[in-house]
């Protein structure tokens, strides 16, 4: 009874210690949770509290305080900065939040530091990074960030001519009779399909063709069946995919089974479905200066152009990657954060397993494009 | 389904009223076959009067007879086809069954003509299947000759003929070497049944492309010829067109859909660079460039 009470008086005291202590002495490194160090907010004694204030007023969308407190406001509006860091034109960045943050310092002298900021934003569709190197100056006993401002580039106004194409379906009436003739499901056809052991599950990469001459939204299912012929899993491409093909186009897909080995797997049975849709033929976005930059950080690099002259919300990236014999070995993708304006480029970055990198000999990327007037 | 219920409550309506009936000499003489919607009398002897229940597929008809008199049957009267029960309330006379069958003549034809959209040049590529009915929606077992006909757009024709087995004939036919919308035709009897085949380009062929200075700085402008397939048909607007521009450490792509039968784009200017053209599957020419706009 007496052991019980001391140990509880000893854990009453290590908690109050701990919290004192944790208070008094906060971590001053690592990543930063976007509301847990109201504290450090205003501590700008160091070039690297500084981008952490800057980095948690950005978090807590306190834009206001944020922009007051850069060394070379002067170069751009309060609005520039926000859109740059939030986006605009219904891009991606524009439904993220600033998830968490990290801030590495790379080198520094008396008045002038150079501190990198990695930043985090969710999205619905997933995580994506945004990493700037910040200059940092002292300016009396503080220390100020200056903003390396992404400037959206200006396209001249002109008038680009489009000639709009888009399929429109009519289908058959609830009240015909059952002989009346009703519009064909576009046919596509699988074109390669490639299962492989990873990651403690079985992924299955392959490419869909549309061999009809009229847009298709497809999905593609695959059940991995065992020995005995009894179903080990159902899985479909989600977003691994380019849902709307036009005719002649090829979509990759990859479908992901976790918690099954390859060795259990006796065969696969694929199933594209397909219906008929309305589409258009536009926008046409090109993709241009692809880089396979190698290991350590394998990432497929390059630039998205909208050809068009209306403006793209979100954009789809998807890349296929193939062996020397032409095999596909991999399929990532990525969701670039900012909108596609016309003729205006938009980096993106598919990485790559590093053990795929290797083995990679040519890529293919495809793009897919959501705009809010439309659907494509 | 509806036709076993009123089946069945016709038979137990029958039932119960069999178990009350009276009984009286009755002769009833119906004919073994009976054309769906043809006007007809049975000849009745005794005297007195009867309740006659007649049960079919579809069908539950009650009348009251004189009894020496002829029961007459209009043309609307007995129209379902199939086989038909006749119970008589009130008489000692066994059960009587015959048949009500299709009529000869066909009145409508189901017709189903698939696919809807095909290729060209598709051997048996197309079929037609037709279901003979009467006047009455009564499937026509009996054979019946069917002729096919599938005219395509320059106004050629394939003809078929073919006989119905148990109310179904069906063709295959081939697709046209020219693109466009074909007339699928079926005749029988007097009655013909329309469908439209779309019979489309097959995949492109040949494609070729041309590059030249785009009036931009450092962009080419790339442009097929019109893409046409290995019939001449001309590809349809909208069919993507990927141009791939292959150089030393990278590539540029762009799927651009056909507009007026060709595909046009631009592309960085690299020198040495490869640019090659596809469409799904088929490859088209390549371009070494070597500079110089």
């Amino acid at each position: 009874m007496t052991g019980g009470r001391i140990l509880a008086v000893i854990l009453v005291v290590a908690t109050i210690a701990l919290i004192l202590i944790g208070t008094l002495r906060p971590n001053q490194s690592g990543t930063y949770v976007s509301d847990s160090k109201a504290r450090l907010m205003g501590s700008v004694s160091t070039p690297k509290d500084a981008v952490n204030t800057l980095l948690g007023q950005i978090a807590r969308r306190n834009w206001e305080s944020a922009y007051s407190s850069l060394a070379n406001k002067g170069e751009f509006s309060e609005s520039e900065f926000i859109r740059d860091l939030n986006g605009d034109h219904g891009s991606l960045r524009t439904y993220a939040n600033l998830d968490g943050y990290d801030s590495q310092p790379l080198n520094a002298s008396a008045d002038e530091a150079k501190v990198r900021a990695s930043m985090r934003w969710a999205s619905v569709v997933g995580t994506f990074d945004d990493s700037r190197d910040l200059r940092v100056l002292r300016s009396g006993n503080r220390w100020q960030v200056v903003w390396p401002i992404v400037k959206e580039a200006k396209v001249p106004p002109q008038v680009i001519p489009v000639n709009y194409l888009r399929w429109d379906v009519i289908y058959r009436g609830a009240a015909d009779d059952w002989g009346a003739q009703d519009v064909e499901a576009p046919h596509v056809r699988i074109v390669a399909m490639h299962p492989v052991d990873r990651g403690g599950g079985v992924v299955i990469l392959g490419e869909l063709l549309n061999e009809d001459v009229v847009p298709a939204f497809v999905t593609v299912k695959a059940t991995l069946l065992g020995s005995n012929g009894a179903a080990l899993g159902t899985e479909d491409s989600f977003d691994k995919i380019s849902h709307i093909l036009l005719p002649k186009q090829v979509s990759p897909f990859r479908i992901d089974f976790r918690n099954v080995r390859l060795s259990q797997v006796d065969n696969v049975r694929i199933q594209p479905s397909t219906s008929l849709v309305a589409a258009s033929a536009d926008p046409v976005i090109g993709i241009e200066s692809q880089k396979l930059t190698p290991l350590p950080e394998p990432t497929l690099t390059g630039q998205l152009v909208n050809q068009s002259g209306q403006v793209v919300n979100v954009a789809h990236v998807i890349g296929t990657f193939y062996d020397s014999s032409g095999q596909i070995v991999w399929v990532a993708d990525e969701y670039p954060s900012r909108a596609l304006l016309p003729q205006t480029p938009v980096p993106f970055s598919i990485p790559l397993p590093a053990d795929v990198s290797s083995k990679v000999g040519s890529y293919r990327v495809v793009a897919s494009t959501y705009s809010t007037s439309r659907f494509q | 389904m509806s036709e076993r219920i009123a089946y069945l409550f016709g038979f137990i309506a029958l039932s119960v009223s069999l178990g009350m009936g009276q009984t009286s000499a009755l002769s009833l003489r119906f004919p073994a076959k009976v054309e769906a919607g043809t006007a007809f009398s049975v000849p009745t002897t005794g005297s007195g009067t009867a309740t006659v229940y007649i049960v079919g597929p579809g069908d539950a008809i009650r009348r009251k007879v004189q009894l020496g008199e002829n029961l007459a049957f209009g043309p609307e009267d007995l129209h379902n086809a199939g086989h038909y029960v006749v119970f008589v309330d009130g008489s000692s006379t066994q059960d009587t069954q015959f048949d009500v069958v299709a009529s000869h003549q066909p009145a409508t034809l189901s017709f189903l003509a698939k696919p809807s959209r095909l290729s060209v040049n598709r051997p048996e590529g197309i079929s037609g299947v037709v279901y003979v009915f009467d006047a009455f929606r009564n499937l026509v077992l009996q054979q019946e000759p069917v002729s096919f006909e599938l005219a395509d757009s320059t106004g050629r024709t394939q003809s078929r003929s073919a006989t119905t087995r148990d109310g179904v004939a069906w063709v295959k036919m081939n697709s046209a070497a020219k693109a466009g919308p074909a007339q699928f035709q079926a005749v029988a009897g007097n009655v013909r049944e329309k469908r439209v085949i779309q019979q489309v380009p097959g995949d492109p062929c040949a494609i070729r492309m041309t590059a030249r200075g785009a009036g931009k700085k450092e962009r080419i402008a790339l442009e097929t010829e019109p893409v046409r397939d290995c019939n001449g048909n001309p590809v349809p607007d909208g069919t993507i067109v990927t141009f791939t521009e292959t150089y030393q450490g990278g590539q540029s792509t762009v799927d651009v859909p056909l507009k007026r039968g060709v595909a046009r784009t631009e592309l960085p200017v690299r020198n040495g660079a490869v640019i090659s053209v596809a469409a799904g599957v088929v490859m088209g020419n390549e371009i070494h460039w070597s500079g110089g706009l």
